[in-house]
């Protein structure tokens, strides 16, 4: 049978999921549905991360940065030129409505501390580490291990060029998974590009989607 | 002791503030496991670390 693509029609959520069950099987994309999944930073990683969740239809998303979109942004982070000086949690989620409406985005537009991590995440039980500066990283980290029983996914080492092949995903604690080559930082030489930066992107996103799955092992 | 997999031998109990910097760990870029439980920074100084421990060090390098 020939699809008619009709131009500027939006599908019902009906059809939207109905097309991604078959895709995913009924029973993942439940699961996936019912996820509810906060991006800490939304960078190189944490813009990638959240276009990945959302087209894979994770129920609910909670997006977090302060910052706005800078043009020095662009050789990696999930934004273009109309995006410049927006808050990225608002650029991020008019993309992310772009590609399916019929997830649900919260945002957050706060510099996340020790202080208010606890409010910022309650309702989320995976929270993916998607910061840029590495004491914020353990920051975060601690924290949430340290008040919380939450899943992290987080990132270390994934700038420069070297082989794309030592970036990986390992469980180091109980409650933590870290992606990277977890050595290569941001230095002379070795600045953040959106392969390899999207390619750590891939390995949490594929975490995420792993313990939503409850698959523990990385 | 094991750390990150590998067996250190420890002369002595110490802390696990003396114990990273000895290694070299710059101590605000990590988080640190020990038997299977979180340490809070807050007990760096007092934790002590004995042969029999196990400690997994989780150092964070920058870009994101």
């Amino acid at each position: 049978m020939m699809h008619t693509i009709l131009k500027d029609v939006r599908p019902t959520r009906d059809e939207y999921e109905s097309l991604m069950a078959a895709r995913h099987t009924p029973e993942v994309h439940e699961k996936l549905k019912e996820g509810k999944v906060a991006i800490a930073g939304l960078g190189g990683l944490g813009s990638n991360i959240s276009v990945m969740l959302a087209r894979i239809g994770v129920g609910k998303l909670l997006l977090v940065d302060f910052d706005v979109v800078e043009l020095s942004n662009l050789n990696r982070q999930h934004y273009d030129l109309t995006h410049l000086g927006m808050l990225k949690t608002d650029a991020l989620k008019a993309q992310l409505n772009k590609i399916n409406p019929f997830i649900e985005t919260e945002i957050c537009a706060l510099k996340v501390s020790e202080e208010n991590l606890m409010t910022v995440f309650n309702d989320y039980p995976i929270v993916c580490e998607a910061f840029d500066n590495p004491q914020y990283k353990a920051m975060l980290v601690n924290a949430l291990l340290e008040q919380g029983d939450k899943k992290i996914v987080a990132a270390s080492g994934m700038a420069g060029f070297d082989s794309a092949n030592n970036i990986r995903t390992k469980q180091r604690f109980k409650n933590l998974y870290v992606c990277g080559d977890f050595k290569t930082p941001v230095q002379e030489g070795a600045g953040l590009m959106a392969p390899r930066v999207e390619v750590c992107a891939a390995h949490q996103a594929n975490m995420v989607l792993r313990l939503l799955l409850n698959i523990k092992k990385a | 002791m094991i750390v990150n997999g590998k067996e250190i031998v420890l002369q002595k109990e110490i802390s696990v503030m003396d114990f990273l910097k000895k290694e070299g760990y710059d101590v605000t870029k990590v988080a640190v496991e020990k038997n299977g439980d979180i340490i809070p920074k807050k007990n760096f100084e007092a934790e002590m670390l004995s042969d029999i421990d196990k400690i997994e060090i989780v150092s964070f390098v920058g870009g994101g």
